[in-house]
């Protein structure tokens, strides 16, 4: 059984939400609010709102895309939002920018619809967090696989979605460490390319259970 | 548990009962999020021990709160009946009633809150203050130590100017305030975190009832359990809507053979409540299938048995607070029509947990559609299901306290 060279801690995280003040009540206050708020704001109503729907494996994907839907039926503008894959991003910056972009090109191509009254206004939130180490360290895959089994929804966000932004790296904390620490680049793939979106946290850990199962050099 | 409580009022609720319900690692999750905690002072203070939301609530959080180690008080305001007069009054132009502040009514806020700034405990870590009641006892606050937190349960996105303005410079001095909905918040110098209310899933209202038991008590009512059933529990309030619900009903039943029951209370005991009532009779015309039931105030059971019996659960609401029978519904997994009001977006997401509607006839259309796709309908109900066990449970409420006060110490509780 291969031991790894640095042990992988637990840590929990909970997110406290924070009021910004900010809301939109149409299109244009929308596309002014993506550029003002904060990073912790793009963060809450997209990585975040990921965690918190997570039981929603079905056209779910992020706050803004669900507000132009239900709120302004403007569902041309709303699959785009929704196609926005936080995997594909390592900064809050680029994100934003992207989020930004489209709501700008949509109310440029449909100006009638930018003051459109929304039903109910998006009101900007943000993210923040506080982390706790849990008494939980795994040296091995056997041991990583029996904590994983016990881990909370909260605790397994943070580890495999939250820490994409914080490792910049494109990949998440358990790929990180099977690559770095145990050496198994193919199980660090193969466990990162689970699909965040299909899947609820609960079947993302099976998934990742399975693999781990699966590896020849457990 | 200290204070001037009568402490038999308290629950003795543990952690450890949620576990079949939510499973070991979210219960260890939140002991974990305690640790650094462990033996830190958390007063709270509100204006009524028994009675009441803010009291149900806190009933129900500080054994809890206990039970992972902190060392809890929960102190209650004494006042006289004028100053129990007066927070009424700033109480109901919060919420945009109107009324004409005079001065006197401010000077007897201050004079009582003065007289109560004993029961401010000064080594307490974090002292939480429930709504306006209490907000000018942060005057107590003599030195820095430990962090003032005021807690706002009420909706304040339309006040009265003169009563906010005049809370406000208490409100300002705190180190952050909670709000239960953006919506509900305002503009203030000081951090505002978002904590939504949250029900119990062990209290009577929303604990499993066996089915016999729900059978039996809803036909005790006189309503045929083989019948689709629509369901609005409420007041009986103009703010809720019960006509409007009679009026959607009406179009449903041109289409289906379904019943409509209309539980709730406030009719004997307000003038308002009883004509409401008269109005929603006369709507009905004599419909048997029209279930009008008035309510006792504290009717757990009965209101858990309705909810669980029914086919849809409505909430047609113009103006709510944040509506929490909308979560009551939906932990018992039953599809939800409602309006978007209130905090009720925040519970019913549309499409995935529940319907949205904006108008009598969109209500009936939404309840049309579900009755007609009962797989869709069991879907809005179960992702309901689990959008409560994430966002508005008991222990939710815990986990956000537990992870402002590691915050307010700088994020590792040291």
């Amino acid at each position: 059984m291969k031991t790894a060279t640095q042990p992988f801690q637990f840590v929990t995280a909970s997110y406290l939400t924070r009021i910004n003040n900010q809301k939109a009540t149409n299109l244009d206050e929308l596309r002014l609010g993506l550029e003002h708020t904060s990073d912790e704001s793009i963060f809450y109503h997209t990585f975040q709102s990921l965690g918190r729907h997570h039981f929603l494996t079905e056209g779910f994907s992020n706050d803004f895309a669900q507000w132009t839907l239900a709120a302004l039926n403007r569902a041309q503008l709303a699959e785009q939002l929704a196609g926005v894959d936080i995997r594909d991003y390592t900064s809050l910056a680029d994100l934003r920018g992207d989020l930004h972009r489209m709501v700008t090109d949509y109310c440029e191509a449909h100006p009638r619809d930018t003051h459109q009254c929304a039903f109910e206004p998006f009101y900007f939130c943000e993210s923040v967090v506080v982390t706790v180490p849990l008494a939980s360290h795994a040296h091995t895959l056997a041991e990583f696989r029996e904590i994983l089994m016990r881990l909370s929804h909260a605790s397994f966000y943070n580890h495999f979605i939250a820490s994409r932004l914080r490792l910049q790296l494109g990949t998440n904390d358990f790929s990180h460490w099977f690559t770095d620490s145990l050496d198994l680049p193919d199980l660090a793939r193969r466990a990162n390319r689970i699909d965040i979106y299909t899947n609820t946290l609960d079947s993302a850990r099976d998934e990742l259970v399975s693999l781990v199962d699966r590896e020849p050099n457990r | 548990m200290t204070g001037t409580l009568d402490e038999s009022a308290v629950s003795t609720q543990t952690l450890d009962q949620y576990v079949p319900l939510l499973g070991a690692a979210e219960i260890d999750e939140l002991r974990a999020l305690a640790g650094p905690l462990k033996g830190r002072r958390v007063q709270m203070v509100n204006s009524t021990a028994v009675g009441g939301g803010v009291a149900e609530m806190l009933t129900r959080l500080l054994p809890l709160m206990t039970d992972v180690g902190l060392a809890i008080s929960w102190d209650v305001l004494a006042g006289g009946p004028d100053f129990f007069e007066v927070t009424k009054a700033f109480h109901n132009a919060l919420h945009g009633a109107p009324y004409e502040a005079k001065s006197a009514d401010f000077e007897i806020f201050r004079k009582y809150n003065e007289q109560n700034r004993p029961l401010v405990r000064r080594e307490a870590d974090f002292t939480v203050m429930h709504d306006p009641q209490p907000a000018a006892l942060i005057d107590a606050r003599t030195d820095h130590r430990g962090h003032w937190i005021w807690r706002c349960h009420i909706d304040l996105s339309r006040p009265n100017r003169s009563v906010w303005e005049f809370l406000q410079k208490y409100i300002a001095r705190y180190d952050g305030a909670i709000f239960s909905s953006p919506e509900f918040s305002r503009q203030l110098p000081i951090p505002q975190y978002l904590f939504y209310p949250s029900i119990d899933p062990l209290a009577d209202k929303n604990k499993e009832l066996e089915p016999d038991l729900v059978r039996a008590i809803v036909e005790n009512f006189g309503i045929d359990t083989r019948r689709p059933i629509l369901t609005q529990i409420s007041r009986f309030d103009r703010l809720k809507d019960p006509v409007g619900v009679v009026r959607a009903y009406r179009i449903v039943k041109r289409y289906f053979d379904c019943q409509l029951v209309l539980a709730g209370g406030g009719a004997s005991d307000d003038p308002e409540g009883s004509q409401v009532l008269a109005e929603v009779r006369e709507e009905g015309n004599g419909d048997q299938d029209i279930h009008i039931l008035e309510l006792p105030a504290a009717a757990p059971l009965e209101v858990n048995a309705l909810q669980r019996a029914s086919t849809i659960v409505i909430q047609k609401s113009l103006r709510e607070g944040f509506g929490l029978t909308v979560a009551e519904a939906l932990w018992k997994k039953k599809p939800v029509v409602a309006a978007a009001v209130g905090g009720i977006p925040s519970q019913v997401i549309h499409k995935h947990t529940g319907l949205l509607a904006h108008s009598v006839e969109g209500t009936a259309y939404q309840i049309r559609y579900l009755l007609s796709h009962p797989s869709l309908a069991a879907r809005l109900g179960e992702q309901g299901h689990e959008h409560v066990r994430e966002q508005f449970l008991m222990t939710g409420n815990l986990k956000r306290y537990l992870s402002l006060f590691l915050h307010l110490l700088g994020g590792n509780g040291k």
